[in-house]
């Protein structure tokens, strides 16, 4: 599934955010059908990176490449067009709050790409379903719970077609009875093959389905390698110090024996 | 009371009726169109670039910052002295309400909807951006409309006091409703038969309007933005 086909491929990034340096020369590389967690403690980066990478935030200085060409920030046209291709799922869900779930999920297919009504009500439909939301989608945010939020965000990316989707911690903002719906839809995505940089808390979980941990502190990734290296017992990695004491604080007693990524304690009912 | 009663039936009213379409014919063009630039304006005050935002935000210091008089003064009066090349710009009383109006209540309207822009959550201006919105898309299809139901109360505040304020028009002898009213005031000499009369057709006007707004406000209601009076 992950030929290795470069989607999204940025370098030496930086941004300064105020006087503080929040990105410090970071790179990475996304495969197609490839999913990358970054993880690391609140104020590292991660939300900045993934901002950087559909240049909601500008970086001060890198390189981004999509699908093989490089993209250069100048042009709104361009912008538009390289920000369609790739999906951004956020904390807040960020709804658009004066449209129902439906309007949420077509009202980009026709004001940015152009589709007919029909078609593009047919299509935001399909989207609904595949997120479990069909009986939905008449309703407003404001009726809908936070995971049915998450997930008609989810729908609504999706619509688009993107080639990368890059998911902020989806899950930070749920209640613990919710999250679960969204990782099931986040793991049926990883099982299709969506290539995705997911920033997450969740870790025993990602770890069942990650190709690749990227650890960050102080906006740099100063570790990575695939969740068995990076928490097998004994491991001595940042990224394992970092579980054993989120773990701790939580009482998940999951992650620190993962080894073979077996166990599913933390997603719930779908 | 018989006798007033006839007196306001076949002296006051007939001439009051024509007042009143007078005063709707200024009040609803300049409703309609004080709102229109109150939108503009607001939406460029906080989504244009600092020179468009300044001179946007000069327009409202000026206007809300001079006694609305002065203004209609300025463009019945002034105006036709301004020579600009071989051009004169007069206008009729009428146009020149209209105008004052517009430009008044346009500044109000452009606070109101200034402060509706802001409360929406700047996340939902990310992600209309991260489905490639340009920045005008993400104002016109996700902010305004948001924005507008936010606004409404104080925009229809707005235009309740239009409708009274453009009773000013009589100054620059536009014949409304209040202008016929006090031509009638010093013909008759019954001061309080016609001034009352003059009041209840105002409070008629805004009872009306009232009634419009609260009609509009819930025809838009949603989910989640729901006003808590009104």
């Amino acid at each position: 599934m992950t030929g290795h086909h470069p989607i999204l491929r940025v370098e030496g990034i930086y941004k300064t955010l105020g006087d503080q340096l929040v990105l410090d020369d970071v790179s990475l590389t996304v495969n197609r059908g490839e999913v990358k967690i970054l993880i690391g403690p609140s104020g590292s980066g991660k939300s900045t990176l993934l901002q950087c990478l559909n240049f909601l935030h500008t970086p001060d200085q890198g390189r981004v490449w999509l699908d093989g060409t490089e993209f250069k920030a100048t042009g709104r046209k361009g912008l538009c067009a390289f920000r369609q291709q790739v999906g951004m799922i956020f904390q807040d869900f960020n709804l658009f709050d004066h449209l129902t779930a439906l309007h949420n999920v077509r009202i980009a297919l026709v004001k940015v790409k152009g589709m007919d009504k029909a078609q593009a009500t047919h299509r935001a439909k399909e989207e609904l379903a595949r997120v479990g939301l069909a009986d939905k989608m008449d309703l407003y945010p404001a009726q809908l719970s936070g995971g049915q939020k998450q997930r008609v965000s989810m729908a609504r990316a999706l619509a688009m077609d993107p080639k990368v989707l890059l998911l902020d911690e989806p899950t930070s903002a749920l209640d613990p009875e919710l999250i679960g719906e969204v990782l099931a839809v986040i793991r049926f995505l990883a099982s299709a093959g969506m290539t995705m940089i997911m920033a997450t808390h969740q870790i025993a979980f990602s770890a069942t389905m990650a190709h690749e941990f990227l650890f960050m502190e102080a906006g740099r990734i100063v570790e990575r390698g695939s969740p068995a290296q990076l928490l097998s017992p004994g491991a001595t990695s940042r990224t394992m110090a970092f579980c054993a004491k989120i773990n701790e604080l939580s009482g998940d007693l999951g992650a620190t024996q993962l080894g073979g990524a077996t166990q599913n304690t933390d997603h719930g009912p779908q | 009371m018989i006798e007033y009663w006839s007196f306001f039936l076949h002296e006051v009213a007939p001439a009051l009726n024509q007042g009143l379409w007078v005063s709707i014919a200024v009040i609803l063009p300049s409703a309609l169109l004080g709102l229109a630039l109150g939108v503009l304006v607001g939406s460029l005050r906080v989504y244009a670039s600092t020179p468009i935002r300044l001179l946007n935000e000069a327009y409202v210091s000026l206007f809300r910052g001079t006694p609305l008089v002065v203004q209609l003064f300025f463009w019945y009066f002034a105006l036709p002295h301004l020579q600009i090349g071989d051009t004169r710009i007069v206008l009729s009383p009428m146009s020149a309400a209209i105008l004052g109006f517009t430009l008044c209540s346009g500044a109000y309207h452009s606070e109101y909807i200034r402060g509706a822009l802001l409360s929406i959550r700047h996340g939902q201006l990310n992600a209309a951006q991260a489905l490639g919105m340009t920045r005008a898309q993400t104002v016109i299809w996700v902010v305004l409309p948001q924005a507008l139901r936010r606004a409404l109360p104080g925009c229809g505040n707005e235009i309740i006091y239009l409708i009274k304020y453009s009773s000013l028009a009589s100054i620059i002898t536009l014949n409304e409703l209040t202008g016929i009213g006090r031509t009638i005031a010093k013909q008759t000499w019954r001061n309080i038969e016609v001034f009352v009369a003059l009041g209840l057709y105002y409070l008629l006007l805004v009872t009306l309007a009232t009634l419009l707004l609260q009609y509009v406000e819930r025809k838009l209601q949603l989910p989640g933005f729901e006003q808590t009076s009104g």
